[in-house]
């Protein structure tokens, strides 16, 4: 009996194992190509493994790093800071949401839901993002338009309601008003919540493209992700990128190692990442399981 | 009676300042929800005008139901709404079947340093962008270095122009949208396995009952609910393409959108080549089946577990 039970748990786990690099390996290989010569992809093909390491296309990223360091500026920025200022306007409006005594509750909260079941659509908002506020081509496209949702929203108010009602009262009775409230007692005590919903936020502008696809048109501008797609789309791209720098020393810049530069783009703008967010997988389960929860 | 009336009218003045102050925390919100959310759903009437830049969506002319008649009329309609309801609906059934086999076999290990490893490792297509999958297909699928065609060089078959053929897309996009979503939609299941209490497997155990008999009438029935719920909360999305994996991942090819255009991919490409009136009456098409399929869904399970309902 006992040595059955073993045999199938060496076949799970041995199963599990293959598949698991199924979603590991990829990810290798994009960095096993970064480190392959020019030469060696273009007659055998992508490969995980390189016949031997080489430094080439890093070395070329680093030679002329402006427009990487220029899009990891402007994502971190607007990442970052758009985070933190959506979180604050979400946990705040769930705050009066999650107090029984308020008045207008429930017409708020309709008034919040109703933005998840329908919408303007792509192009109505595009003009309006555009044409009205102006806000294309500059950096709060990114920051604005996303600020707050109905789903994060509803998932702040539950766990605000799970707190005792005693404190928002015995506060008020100290003489707080629920600004204070809110920021001194509210907002401390619901870091687990707010941990989650601003990592998944982040994770979510972290990765985002379709933003800067549909209105930024300065390259200047452009998130990280969208670079590494516009790398994608056009070959030509990476060479005007590697060129631009007058004294890139060797005369061989006109072969640049366009295959494995582009891998190693990807693996200089994702790898910072891929290596810290694993570290938060927690929270990750933690909003799934929140979300669960009925709004 | 006197000071209680005083009293009184004191406490509710106080509970109208009350209900001021907590509205004012609202405010921020409010503004943002108004001009982001519910001024396009009024400009949503551009669906039946012939908009103008130099006029505005106020200015431009009304011409009625031109735009929608254009586009049912058009071979478009039928594509878009049989691509995007046929992959999501493959997308749901199959998505659920890996997560949920996926989740009973993670249940079967003890150790929890290998649940965590193989947990980890399944995760990591989450914190990928579209953008980054969009890099490993190319890979995979590139028709001179790509590692399918070595594959099937090496076994003396030939290479496929993959981004040229029609007939493997929806193989293709269903295979990427499962290698990125299995492992998260899988926690979800994973979580309720561990919910079930472990005195129902002893008992069975006791009364001889062994593994597949185990999952097929504790572990399946207790994820019943839960795979209800999701599956029909999906149903509700059914009329919304992912647009990351519709348009990354066949890279926008032209000849290819016979099988891997969605509403999403379409309404991208009106933007961009500025047919404006038709995309926003597709646009609205999309919003409004939307609207009715979630509402519906609700209905179904409000009837099946009102606990579980959306609203």
């Amino acid at each position: 009996m006992i040595k059955k039970i073993k045999i199938s748990d060496i076949i799970i786990k041995f199963m599990f194992l293959l598949f698991s690099l199924a979603f590991i390996l990829p990810i290798m290989t994009v960095f096993g190509i970064s480190l392959t010569t020019e030469s060696e992809i273009i007659e055998k093909g992508y490969h995980m493994i390189p016949a031997h390491i080489d430094f080439t296309a890093y070395r070329y990223v680093f030679k002329n790093p402006q427009t990487i360091i220029n899009a990891y500026k402007v994502t971190i920025f607007y990442s970052f800071f758009g985070t933190f200022l959506s979180v604050i306007v979400m946990a705040l409006m769930a705050y009066p949401l999650s107090r029984k005594g308020y008045k207008y509750r429930k017409p708020i909260m309709f008034y919040v839901f109703f933005t998840m079941l329908f919408s303007g659509g792509l192009i109505p908002t595009y003009i309006l993002n555009t044409q009205y506020l102006q806000l294309g081509n500059t950096i709060w496209i990114y920051i604005f338009p996303s600020l707050a949702s109905a789903w994060y929203i509803i998932i702040i108010r539950t766990f605000f309601q799970g707190l005792p009602p005693e404190l928002a009262e015995s506060a008020k009775i100290d003489g707080c008003n629920e600004w204070r409230t809110f920021f001194q007692i509210i907002m401390p005590l619901s870091k687990p919540v707010l941990a989650t919903v601003s990592f998944l936020v982040l994770l979510g502008k972290w990765n985002d493209w379709q933003t800067s696809l549909i209105y930024i048109r300065k390259s200047e501008l452009y998130s990280l992700q969208y670079l590494l797609q516009k790398l994608m789309d056009e070959a030509a791209l990476i060479k005007n990128i590697m060129q631009i720098a007058p004294n890139i020393g060797d005369s061989a810049s006109a072969n640049v190692p366009a295959e494995s530069t582009r891998f190693a783009m990807c693996i200089v703008a994702t790898g910072p990442m891929l290596v810290i967010f694993p570290f938060f997988q927690k929270y990750f389960s933690k909003g799934l399981t929140v979300g669960a929860v009925k709004g | 009676m006197e000071i209680a009336k005083v009293a009184n009218k004191k406490q509710k003045r106080k509970h109208k300042f009350l209900n001021f102050e907590l509205t004012t925390l609202t405010l921020p919100g409010i503004i943002y929800f108004f001009i982001f959310c519910y001024l396009p759903m009024f400009g949503a009437i551009i669906a039946f005008k012939k908009y103008n830049y130099a006029n505005g969506i106020l200015g431009s002319k009304w011409v009625g139901l031109k735009n929608f008649k254009f586009f049912f009329s058009s071979q478009d309609a039928w594509r878009l709404t049989r691509n995007t309801v046929g992959y999501n609906f493959v997308f749901i059934i199959l998505g659920i079947i890996c997560a949920v086999i996926v989740a009973l076999f993670l249940y079967e290990i003890c150790e929890r340093g290998w649940i965590k490893f193989f947990q980890t490792s399944m995760i990591l297509p989450t914190f990928l962008s579209w953008v980054i999958v969009g890099y490993i297909s190319y890979i995979v699928l590139n028709p001179n270095l790509g590692i399918l065609n070595q594959f099937l060089r090496f076994f003396r078959f030939s290479g496929r122009d993959w981004y040229s053929d029609t007939n493997c897309w929806p193989v293709i996009l269903t295979v990427t949208n499962i290698w990125k979503n299995v492992g998260i939609d899988s926690i979800v299941y994973y979580a309720a396995l561990m919910g079930i209490s472990s005195e129902l497997y002893e008992a069975a155990e006791i009364d001889g009952a062994n593994k597949v008999q185990q999952v097929l009438n504790i572990s399946i029935p207790h994820l019943i609910p839960i795979i209800t719920i999701l599956g029909i909360l999906k149903v509700g999305n059914i009329f919304r393409g992912d647009f990351g994996l519709f348009y990354q991942i066949p890279r926008d090819i032209g000849s290819l959108y016979n099988v891997t255009d969605v509403i999403d991919t379409y309404l991208f490409r009106g933007l961009r080549n500025g047919d404006l009136g038709i995309t926003s009456a597709v646009g609205l098409f999309q919003s409004f089946v939307g609207l009715i399929l979630v509402v519906a869904t609700n209905l179904i399970v409000k009837k099946i577990s009102p606990e579980n309902t959306l609203f």
